[in-house]
């Protein structure tokens, strides 16, 4: 298992350090596209700029929900523990992109608006969501015996991500549906697609070093066992 | 879902075992009365704290009244749900249940109609009098139906929900936690609706509502029925 | 086809976490068979009982009831085992009766009131039968939950001390509860602290020790003070190795 992953490249780096170096220069380049490349929005000025990391972001929170789903419909069929890693992990992720993004949000909101928070849909709709991925991370430390966590923490992320559909729908339904804007200057959608790159790399990266090391502490749980297995033998 | 074709096995009732356990959970609540004299009392209770709440500052009470009648059914029902689940955890009889011959499915739907029942109940009760507190026309064809809706997919997360949190640490805790951020839309779609009932405005603008209401109750029956069992297994 | 055993266990692993309650437990009972399991406390006696009852799943190694799994065997299987565990599953708000008459409709007995009457006759409860259980004794509730165990006349018994609680007259009736209706003895599996019990309702012992097998044989031929030597004896050697040390959560 551990070996598969740390197989090293040409130049003595693994795969991971690799996806590492390549999140943190694509940073860096979004960083200068977002700032100084990409011109200034007309109607919300410089704070417009701030958007660069928010919508990659919540892609990237997005992309560890249905992580936690997927895993959570996979550890119910196959009951392996790796599925659970991986939502388990996803849901951190999740919910970590999800905090900076509400932050993001809410510095962006203070600027345009003059107010850290409105119930904006979907401000509204990235808050709910926060919520019900913090509540099942609560779930997971409450809850006794690895297994059974596992269960219902499954459960509790496909019930979860059915309901953003809803979420969705009733949010924007409660405050009427906003125009989005039509099309972007190509110098915009370079930058977000730089950034969206970035973060994608970014998550992937934090994700299997995360992955990881909960894999590596199973991993020492087994061999305490074992090794209390000889004892006794 | 779990087969009897045992050679020469008497095939147990679906029907009757779904009645013994539905007889079982009522006649304990009919003797203690502990789930529904709670439920009311704490609706009860919202209902009069949200009057002085809101007395001081709103222009109208009516314009406030749809959130405080949710905000109370929600607050009873959690409490409710919370509940149903205890004397199923403090004497083993849960276990019991999964000893015996039947379909988990029935174990769930029995919870789920009982709770369905409580909560009907202590809606019945706390209708009149919110409508006597704040002064409201909400004893209609229109609200109850909102109603009704709303607490379908409402106690059929819940069941689930409260199945789980009854296992875990601090549960009393934890229902709210888990419930309420995914009865979101229920939310919405319940206030909005019963206020545009309220409002005196035809039943057709509650149109968007309705249907979200229903395509929640319709999304979450199907899923706690395909999801119970992984709650139910394993348990004690 | 050849009887296949009563209740047969392969290899059985548990594992809760980083600790292992069994380890490797091959057990047969044959039919009609009675095997009493000792151990201390945390030997793994109740998880190997629950699992045999299907309450939880082996993490290794599988369980067998009369030739099934739980898996295949379903619901069937479930009217072939009767248990009682350290909860006596019945609900403190109803009466004995109303208990049993509950359990009897989800077994599908016929006649369920008039199994309930006979089955808490059996057990000595017929006079406490409108009693609340919460009203009743531990060891009132240990014959109903008894009662509970035998309604459907299962020919497979799993009893975790069921003498807990029990006085001396109830515990001494505890044999007659281990043949079925039709006069066949039942194969029975009894996790029991107290020896002589054990001794004296069994033809067979399991003894285990931290999740193991640790010794095992036939009852004939051995009165009290030889069982008591042999589990200090497996005990003592136990001790010598030395329990391993707790471990936190890393």
């Amino acid at each position: 298992m551990q070996a598969g992953m740390q197989k090293k490249t040409a130049c003595g780096l693994t795969a991971t350090d690799v996806l590492g170096a390549a999140a943190f220069v694509l940073l860096g380049v979004s960083v200068y596209m977002a700032l100084l490349y990409a011109p200034t929005e007309l109607i919300q000025g410089e704070p417009q700029r701030i958007f660069y990391m928010h919508l990659p972001m919540i892609l990237a929170a997005y992309l560890g929900f249905l992580i936690v789903f997927v895993c959570g419909v996979m550890y119910l069929w196959k009951r392996t523990m790796g599925y659970d890693i991986a939502a388990r992990s996803a849901a951190e992720l999740g919910v970590f992109f999800t905090t900076l993004v509400i932050i993001s949000g809410g510095l962006w909101g203070q600027a345009v608006w003059g107010t850290f928070w409105q119930w904006e849909p979907r401000l509204t709709f990235t808050f709910i969501l926060w919520l019900i991925f913090v509540a099942y991370l609560m779930l997971r430390s409450a809850a006794q015996d690895k297994e059974r966590v596992a269960r219902y923490a499954a459960v509790l992320g496909i019930i979860g991500f059915l309901d953003i559909p809803l979420v969705f729908a009733s949010v924007y339904l409660w405050r009427g549906i906003h125009p989005e804007p039509a099309g972007m200057p190509r110098a915009i959608a370079m930058t977000l697609f730089v950034s969206m790159a970035a973060f994608l790399a970014l998550f992937a990266y934090l994700y299997v070093l995360r992955v990881r090391w909960d894999r590596a502490k199973d991993r020492i749980e087994e061999m305490y066992a074992e090794l209390e297995e000889e004892h006794q033998a | 879902m779990s087969k009897d074709t045992g050679p020469g096995a008497p095939r147990v009732r679906y029907a009757q075992q779904l009645g013994a356990l539905l007889w079982k959970d009522l006649a304990i609540e009919l003797r203690t009365r502990d789930t529904i004299a709670a439920m009311l009392v704490f609706g009860v209770l919202s209902l009069t704290v949200f009057n002085f709440a809101f007395e001081l500052r709103a222009e109208s009470l009516v314009l406030v009244a749809p959130g405080v009648l949710w905000v109370a059914v929600l607050f009873a029902g959690t409490l409710g749900l919370g509940r149903a689940y205890s004397h199923e955890r403090e004497r083993g009889s849960l276990e019991g249940l999964l000893l015996c011959p039947v379909d988990h499915s029935a174990i769930y739907l029995a919870k789920l109609l009982a709770n369905l029942a409580y909560l009907a109940l202590a809606e019945a009760v706390l209708l009149p009098v919110f409508d006597a507190f704040f002064g409201v026309e909400a004893l209609q064809p229109g609200v109850v139906a909102v109603i009704l809706l709303g607490t379908v997919g409402f106690a059929s997360v819940g069941t689930v929900f409260g199945a789980m949190a009854v296992q875990t640490r601090a549960r009393e805790v934890m229902l709210p936690i888990l419930l309420l951020p995914v009865l979101v839309p229920v939310i919405i779609g319940s206030v909005k609706a019963t206020g545009i009932l309220l409002d005196g405005r035809p039943w057709s603008d509650t149109w968007v509502w309705v249907n979200l209401l229903i395509v929640f109750d319709v999304v979450y029956v199907a899923a706690s029925f395909a999801l119970y069992e992984y709650v139910l297994e394993d348990w004690g | 086809m050849a009887e296949a055993p009563a209740a047969e266990a392969r290899g059985v692993t548990k594992r809760f976490g980083a600790r292992a309650a069994l380890r490797g437990v091959d057990v047969a009972v044959q039919r009609g068979e009675r095997v009493a399991l000792f151990g201390p406390n945390g030997s793994g006696k109740t998880t190997f009982l629950r699992i045999i009852a299907g309450l939880t799943q082996p993490t290794r190694g599988e369980v067998r009831i009369a030739g099934m799994d739980y898996r295949r065997g379903g619901q069937a299987l479930r009217l072939r085992v009767g248990v009682t565990g350290h909860h006596p599953y019945l609900y403190d708000d109803l009466t004995a009766e109303e208990n049993l008459v509950f359990y009897a409709r989800m077994f599908g007995v016929s006649d369920p009131r008039g199994r309930a009457q006979a089955v808490l006759e059996a057990v000595g409860m017929a006079q406490r039968r409108r009693d609340k259980v919460r009203g009743l004794s531990r060891g009132m509730q240990q014959r109903v939950a008894l009662a509970r165990a035998m309604l459907h006349d299962p020919e497979l018994l799993l009893l975790d001390e069921p003498d807990t609680g029990l006085d001396q007259e109830a515990a001494g009736q505890l044999g007659e509860y281990l043949v079925r209706g039709n006069g066949e003895p039942r194969a029975v599996i009894m996790a029991t602290h107290d020896l002589r019990l054990g001794l004296r309702l069994c033809q067979r012992y399991v003894m285990l020790l931290g999740g193991r097998i640790a010794a095992g044989g036939s009852m004939a031929g051995l009165d009290a003070d030889a069982l008591e030597q042999a589990y200090a004896a497996a005990t003592f050697q136990a001790g010598q190795q030395g329990r391993p040390a707790q471990r936190g959560q890393a």
